[in-house]
C-alpha cells in the first residue's frame, strides 16, 4: 500500500475539489493506484477500516455511486450502512440537520452524503463529528467523480499536465462538470466546454475554460472528450427543443469525434442516454471508450478517500489526546 | 365646567437638533406637550422648561425625527412564532424607529378592512411605536382581482402592494394604477419579473455558478420596472418600486423622474452594505429577495441614494426563525431582520463620505412619511412628538444576540459600525432607552 502521510491531505472532509492543492489531489490519486491493484486480486479485502462505521446517506437515488462507495467501504473492512430517501425520516418531514444529529449520535466515522440541493452536504458536515465525503450535492460538486476521472486519464495517458479535455453537454446542471473543471485547472489540463448556450451557466469564461457552441470546433485536436448526461426533463423544449436536434448538433458520434485527435479517448460519468448525448458506436468502442474503466477506478478512488480521511481522523484524535 | 388637567410635558434639551425637512442642524431642545411638539430650537433649555415638565438632558447627542420604516414584516397575524406586533415594536423602538408600515403578506392577508382594523387594534394595545399597514393590491395576493382599495384606504391602509410578490399581469397592474387614482392611492411593486426569477435563489453570475445555485438575472428587475413605467406613463398613476437593487433598474427610475412621472423608490441597507459575496459558503442569512447583487450594482445603489434617485431607505425587516434558515440554501426562506440595524448601517453612507448626515436622515424620516402621506418625520411645532436621540459617531458592533426581535436572522452580526440609538420617544413617551 502506498505510504501516504496524513498531512498530505490536511482537510477533515472531502466536500469539493475547489480549494484542493495539486499535491493533495496527487496524494489521493497515488493512494488510489494501490487500491486498483488490490481490487483486481481474488482477495479484495484489507482491514484498514476494521471496526469503523461508514454510513452512506443518499437523499437522491443512485445506484452506481452508492454501490461504488459501499464496495469501497467493505473492501476496507468497514461496517457499511446505506440510508436512502424512501426509507429515511426525510419522508416524515425531518429536517436535514435533525437527520445529521440523529446519525451523528450513532457515532459513524465516515458519512458519505448525496443531496439534491447545492450546499446541503457542507451544511450537514458542520453538525457531525466524523468525516464527510460529498457524493454529489445539487449542481455544485461531485469530487470523487472528478478524482476517478483524473485517475482514469492518468493511468491511460501517463499524466495529466498539458492535456486538452472537452467537457460537452449539460454543463449548467452538472456537478460533475464543476468538479472536473476545478480539478483539471489545478492539475494543468486545458479545459474546453461545448454546449448550447442554454446549458451553460453564466460567466463560464471566468472559470479558466474556453467556451464553444459547436462540437467540431470544440473537439478539434482534443485528447479527451467527456460527455455529460442530459436529464429527460430538460430535453423536451425547455433547455433544448428536442432530443433529435440535441443529438444532431451536440450528441457524440464518430463523425464529430473525428475532429478530435485520432487517438482521443471518450468518457462519460454515467448513466448514459444512448442516442441522446452519445452514440452507441462511440460508447462501446473498446479502443476509445474509457467508460467501463471509469467505473472500476471509482471504487479505488473511494477506497483511497475513505482511507485517507480515516487516517486524518486518527491523527486528529491522537493530537487531541 | 370641566376641570383642565395640566398638559403632559417632556423637554429634550441640550441636543444637536437635526431636522431634514427644514434643513435644521443646530444646538437646542424639543418641548413636547400632550404628545405633540410645542417648540423646537435653541430656546428650549433645562432652564426654560415649564414647571412639571420631565426634562431629559441629551448631553449633546443628536435628536432627529423618529425613523419611519416603510417596509417591515411583523409576523402578525399568522407568523407569531417569528415576530409579533409586540416584539417587532420593541425592536423598532430599540432601532430608533417610531413608525412602521407592515406588509400585507400575513395570514390572513391584509386584503380586508377587518385585518387592517385588527392590526390597528393590536398596535393600540401594545402602545409602543406607531404601526401602519399596507393593503393588499389584489385579493389573496393572487395578482388577479383588485382589492377594495377605497374602503381599505378609509380603514387606514396607507398604500397598496402585493408585498413579496410582483404583480405580474400587465392588465391588472394597468387597472390598479388607473383605479387607485380615484383615491390618490400609492401602488408599491416588488419589481421582479416572476418568470425570469422563477426557481432562482441568488444573483445570476460567477458566484451562483460556482456554488451551483440557480440564478436570477439582474435584468428581471429592470424588465418589471420598465413595464411598470410604461403603465405609469399610460395611466398617470402613482408608483413606487420597493427595494430597488440594480444599476439598470435605477437608471430607469432616474429617467422617469426626469420625465416628471409620479415615481418613487426605496432600497434596504443590505443592498448598499453587502454584495453577493455575502452568500458564499451558502450563508442563508444573506439570502434575500431580491437577491444581494454584484458589487457594481451595490455601488449604483449608493450613487442613486446620493443623487436622490432613491427616495427612502426601509429596513425590509423580515424575521425568520432558525428552522426557516438552517436549511440547504435553496430551501431556506429569504429575509433579513433589519429594524435594529437600520440606523447604524444607514449611517455608513455618511461615514463613508457618500452623503451628508441630514440627507441620510431624510431617507429615513420625512421622505418615506411624505410619500405615504403620513404627517410624521419632522421636528416642527404641531407635529407628533416622535424623536430619536442618537450618537452618530460612537464606535459599536452590531450584536444580533441582543436584538429585541424574536428572530435573529441577520448577516450583520459582529459588524463594526459607528452610531448608536440612545433614546426613542413616541408622542413624548420614552419607549426605549439605551442601557
Amino acid at each position: 500500500m502506498a505510504d501516504v502521510a496524513p498531512y498530505s491531505y490536511p482537510h477533515r472532509h472531502l466536500l469539493g475539489i475547489e480549494g484542493l492543492a495539486p499535491g493533495e489531489i496527487s496524494a489521493l490519486l497515488d493512494l488510489s493506484e494501490s487500491y486498483v491493484e488490490q481490487s483486481r486480486r481474488d482477495d479484495k479485502k484489507v482491514a484498514v477500516l476494521k471496526g469503523r462505521t461508514v454510513i452512506n446517506v443518499f437523499f437522491e437515488t443512485s445506484t452506481r455511486t452508492r454501490t461504488s462507495f459501499e464496495l469501497a467501504g467493505k473492501r476496507l473492512g468497514a461496517d457499511v450502512i446505506n440510508i436512502s430517501p424512501d426509507i429515511s425520516a426525510i419522508k416524515k418531514g425531518e429536517t436535514l440537520l435533525d437527520t445529521a444529529l440523529t446519525l451523528n449520535a450513532m457515532r459513524p466515522d465516515l458519512l458519505v452524503v448525496r443531496h439534491p440541493q447545492s450546499g446541503a452536504v457542507h451544511l450537514l458536515s458542520e453538525k457531525v463529528d466524523g468525516a464527510v465525503i460529498n457524493a454529489g450535492d445539487g449542481w455544485h460538486e461531485h469530487p470523487t467523480q472528478a478524482l476517478l476521472d483524473a485517475l482514469t486519464i492518468r493511468r491511460r495517458l501517463g499524466g495529466l499536465t498539458g492535456l486538452t479535455v472537452a467537457i460537452c453537454g449539460d454543463i449548467m446542471h452538472s456537478r460533475v462538470a464543476r468538479s472536473n473543471i476545478h480539478l483539471f485547472n489545478v492539475m494543468g489540463i486545458r479545459v474546453r466546454v461545448v454546449a448550447p448556450p442554454t446549458l451553460l451557466p453564466p460567466e463560464m469564461d471566468r472559470f479558466g475554460v474556453e467556451v464553444f457552441h459547436d462540437m467540431r470546433a470544440g473537439l478539434d485536436g482534443v485528447d479527451i472528450v467527456m460527455m455529460l448526461r442530459l436529464q429527460t426533463e430538460r430535453m423536451q423544449g425547455s433547455f433544448v427543443p428536442s432530443v433529435r436536434e440535441y443529438f444532431h448538433f451536440f450528441g457524440l458520434d464518430a463523425r464529430k469525434l473525428a475532429a478530435a485527435r485520432p487517438d482521443a479517448l471518450v468518457m462519460h460519468p454515467g448513466p448514459m442516454n444512448r442516442g441522446v448525448e452519445i452514440d452507441s458506436d462511440v460508447a462501446d468502442d473498446i479502443h476509445r471508450s474509457l467508460i467501463q474503466e471509469q467505473v472500476e477506478m471509482g471504487v479505488a478512488v473511494r477506497m483511497a478517500c475513505l482511507d485517507l480521511l480515516t487516517r486524518k481522523l486518527q491523527s486528529n484524535r491522537a493530537e487531541a489526546a | 365646567m370641566t376641570k383642565r388637567t395640566a398638559p403632559k410635558r417632556t423637554a429634550l434639551v441640550n441636543a444637536r437638533l437635526l431636522d431634514p425637512a427644514s434643513r435644521l442642524d443646530a444646538p437646542g431642545g424639543i418641548l413636547i406637550e400632550d404628545g405633540r411638539i410645542a417648540a423646537v430650537g435653541p430656546g428650549v433649555t433645562a432652564g426654560s422648561a415649564p414647571d412639571g415638565a420631565a426634562v431629559i438632558d441629551c448631553e449633546g447627542a443628536c435628536a432627529a425625527p423618529g425613523l419611519v420604516d416603510m417596509r417591515v414584516q411583523l409576523g402578525e397575524p399568522g407568523g407569531e412564532h417569528k415576530e409579533t406586533i409586540d416584539s417587532g415594536s420593541l425592536a423598532a423602538a430599540a432601532g430608533g424607529v417610531t413608525a412602521v408600515v407592515a406588509l400585507p403578506n400575513t395570514a390572513p392577508v391584509i386584503d380586508d378592512v377587518n385585518v387592517v382594523e385588527f392590526i390597528a387594534r393590536r398596535a393600540r394595545e401594545v402602545r409602543r411605536v406607531k404601526v401602519f399597514a399596507y393593503g393588499a393590491l389584489t385579493r389573496g395576493l393572487k395578482g388577479e382581482q383588485l382589492t377594495e382599495i377605497g374602503m381599505l384606504k378609509d380603514a387606514g391602509a396607507l398604500a397598496f402592494t402585493d408585498g413579496l410578490r410582483a404583480v405580474s399581469n400587465a392588465r391588472v397592474m394597468r387597472r390598479a394604477l388607473s383605479y387607485a387614482q380615484a383615491f390618490d392611492a400609492l401602488i408599491v411593486q416588488h419589481p421582479e419579473e416572476p418568470e425570469m426569477a422563477r426557481g432562482g435563489v441568488a444573483t445570476e453570475g460567477e458566484i451562483a455558478t460556482r456554488l451551483g445555485l440557480p440564478g436570477i438575472s439582474a435584468v428581471a428587475e429592470a424588465m418589471m420596472i420598465e413595464r411598470d413605467l410604461r403603465l405609469v406613463e399610460l395611466t398617470g398613476g402613482r408608483y413606487h418600486a420597493a427595494h430597488v437593487t440594480t444599476a439598470q433598474g435605477l437608471a430607469l427610475i432616474r429617467r422617469a423622474k426626469r420625465e416628471g412621472w409620479r415615481v418613487t423608490c426605496d432600497t434596504a441597507p443590505h443592498y448598499f452594505a453587502l454584495n453577493e459575496t455575502a452568500v458564499g459558503e451558502y450563508r442563508t442569512f444573506g439570502k434575500v429577495s431580491p437577491p444581494l447583487r454584484a458589487e457594481a450594482d451595490r455601488r449604483a445603489v449608493v450613487e442613486a441614494l446620493a443623487d436622490g434617485t432613491i427616495d427612502a431607505i426601509a429596513s425590509d425587516h423580515d424575521p425568520q426563525d432558525q428552522e426557516s434558515k438552517r436549511l440547504p440554501f435553496a430551501d431556506a426562506e429569504p429575509g433579513i431582520v433589519g429594524l435594529e440595524s437600520l440606523l447604524p448601517l444607514s449611517l455608513e453612507l455618511y461615514h463613508n463620505g457618500h452623503m451628508a448626515l441630514l440627507d441620510v436622515l431624510e431617507k429615513l424620516t420625512s421622505a418615506p412619511a411624505d410619500l405615504l402621506g403620513l404627517p410624521l418625520g419632522r421636528l416642527a411645532p404641531g407635529r407628533a412628538g416622535d424623536v430619536v436621540v442618537f450618537d452618530p459617531e460612537i464606535p459599536a458592533r452590531i450584536e444580533v444576540g441582543a436584538f429585541r426581535s424574536k428572530s435573529k436572522n441577520s448577516p450583520f452580526d459582529r459588524r463594526p459600525v459607528q452610531g448608536r440609538v440612545l433614546r426613542t420617544v413616541v408622542d413624548g413617551r420614552t419607549v426605549f432607552e439605551a442601557g
